[in-house]
């Protein structure tokens, strides 16, 4: 075993006895922490919400996107920025709605707001269906570290499967509770992990920033810019805009939202949580060294750049250290997304379709059973698609995105909208989604003779018009939402 | 105030529109490519922007705010 993948192990083990130890009620749950985060120190604060960034989209598939694509990546950093302008006036209402209404759930927001079950199910639905690709990414990451860490001895499939076991056991094992120490070590070693990297790397192979984004330049003219076709300017606009509607739009993140204290600390977070996005330019900046110096990585394994660059320059005890780093960000954030779509599916799936008396214990039993499940699902798909991390990202942005329309509207006091119109707004929406993502389709291939800048649109943006058009025209001719009393 | 909350429409006016604009590696600025530094640019400038808007939010001055109706 090499020197990396033990500590990679020994991390992975220390965070499992930590989520254990969880379990015995000790430790806080996140929810609890997080609120109470609001009392701790500005390191720690600064901690805590940079480490919520840092996933390993941001690790992996940010560096991986810099490296293989360059110019195209810097969306990352507008897409959260504009996301918490919205925010600003985005989430208090929601929040004093969820106070009223005593709610928990994105899906009995839903439910509530059209007064439709039915809709509560199927924006349940859409949160497991964008949740697969979040986690099949995060399980992605896990292969592509415990494989790369071993120095090649255990294939990428085999180190899939390890990963998915070693975070289907970490949430058997710690339940909605995490470990808040498990969490503190992850911020802590992640940010001071992509800081040293982003700096040294450019510094150490090139002499500079400056030194090597010219050389960049002189070796592919145009390259950290946008290209003229395909990830233009139109495509970067359009998935930014899709992107920063579809920010708050994942179940957990809008189930994170009912766990604020006042609505006021919204309105404080769109001031400080722009900044967090500064260190997003450390992660590109290991993925713009690697683009030299470890040349040939294309399609998928693009997301093996911060790696190789790593293997190249560093010893194998602090390779591990990176690894360590990397399977913390994918084991906190996978947890969370598992959680939340086995708890998606035996509280606001399974439980509506029982009408007779399902006790919360039987919820919670279920919801356990239901985590080995959407693991396998996961790993089925992590071994069967060929897809780069951000791409899968973008997808499940795609599908929660169209939720967005729905949510505007039902924060309006007289919304025009039915839940008949919503439900078919959604539906139509997620159908584009699912059936252009099978065939590979783009606005180019379907309308090839358009001009460039609307060939190049983000296809997410054809199903979010389609569900516009769908849900405009479908509450129109349906009984208007009973809570909307006209004037 | 309601000029002042107008200012939130410029961090997408800077992303969105200045990205068609400055859509350029050369030349670097700071070392950094052109559209990468501007995007930088309005990172720091969108938080200037959303402190400038919560101060001038009288929002921001009711001291319980789930005592306020739906506005």
């Amino acid at each position: 075993m090499s020197a990396a993948l033990a500590i990679i192990a020994l991390t992975a083990l220390g965070a499992l006895l930590l989520g254990l130890r969880a379990s015995r009620g000790r430790d806080m749950s996140l929810e609890q922490w997080t609120v109470g985060g609001r009392g701790f120190g500005a390191v720690f604060v600064f901690l805590l919400m940079a480490g919520e960034i840092y996933t390993t989209f941001t690790f992996l598939g940010g560096s991986g996107y810099a490296y293989g694509h360059g110019g195209p990546t810097y969306y990352i950093l507008g897409y959260g920025c504009l996301a918490y302008v919205i925010s600003y006036w985005l989430l208090p209402p929601i929040w004093r709605y969820a106070q009223q209404h005593r709610l928990i759930s994105q899906p009995d927001y839903f439910a509530a707001k059209y007064d439709s079950r039915a809709l509560g199910v199927l924006v349940a639905v859409v949160g497991i269906v964008a949740l697969i690709p979040y986690l099949v990414l995060q399980f992605k990451g896990l292969g592509i570290i415990v494989a790369t860490a071993s120095y090649g001895a255990i294939p990428s499939a085999v180190a899939v499967w390890i990963g998915a076991a070693v975070v289907t056991a970490y949430v058997m094992v710690s339940g909605v509770r995490g470990s808040a120490w498990t969490a503190v070590v992850k911020d802590a070693l992640i940010l001071a992990v992509a800081v040293f990297l982003g700096v040294y790397l450019p510094i150490h192979l090139y002499g500079g920033f400056g030194a090597m984004f010219s050389a960049i330049q002189d070796a592919k003219p145009g390259f950290l810019a946008l290209p003229a076709k395909g990830e233009s300017v139109a495509w970067f606009d359009s998935t930014v805009l899709l992107t920063a509607l579809g920010f708050y739009m994942w179940p957990h993140s809008f189930g994170s939202i009912f766990t604020a204290r006042t609505d006021k600390v919204f309105r404080q977070n769109a001031i400080v949580m722009p900044l967090y996005q500064l260190i997003l330019a450390f992660v590109f900046m290991v993925g713009f060294a690697a683009v030299l110096k470890v040349p040939g990585l294309t399609g998928p394994s693009i997301d093996l750049a911060l790696f190789r660059v790593s293997i190249q320059t560093f010893d194998p005890w602090f390779v591990g250290v990176i690894g360590a780093a990397g399977v913390l960000t994918a084991l906190v954030p996978g947890s969370m997304i598992m959680m939340t779509a086995a708890t998606l599916l035996a509280n606001n799936i399974y439980r509506p379709l029982h009408s007779g008396g399902v006790t919360d214990q039987s919820v919670t039993r279920l919801a356990r059973w239901m985590v080995p499940v959407v693991a396998l699902v996961a790993v089925f798909f992590t071994l069967r698609g060929g897809q780069t991390i951000v791409a899968l990202l973008l997808m499940g942005y795609s599908f929660v995105t169209q939720l967005f329309p729905a949510l505007v509207m039902s924060l309006r006091r007289h919304n025009p909208l039915s839940s008949a119109g919503v439900f078919a707004g959604i539906v139509v929406g997620i159908a584009t989604i699912a059936a252009t993502s099978l065939t590979h389709t783009t606005v180019a291939s379907l309308f090839p003779g358009l001009p460039e800048a609307l060939r190049d649109l983000n296809i997410g943006i054809v199903a979010l018009v389609l569900n516009v058009v769908t849900l405009t025209v479908v509450s129109g001719i349906s009984r208007r939402v009973p809570s909307a009393r006209s004037a | 105030m309601a000029m002042i909350k107008a200012l939130a429409a410029l961090p997408f006016l800077g992303i969105l529109v200045g990205s068609v604009f400055l859509n350029r590696v050369t030349p670097l600025v700071l070392g950094l490519p052109l559209l990468l530094a501007w995007l930088l640019l309005w990172i720091v400038l969108t938080s200037a922007i959303m402190a400038v808007i919560y101060v001038t939010d009288p929002a921001n001055r009711v001291p319980s705010p789930r005592a306020e109706p739906d506005a």
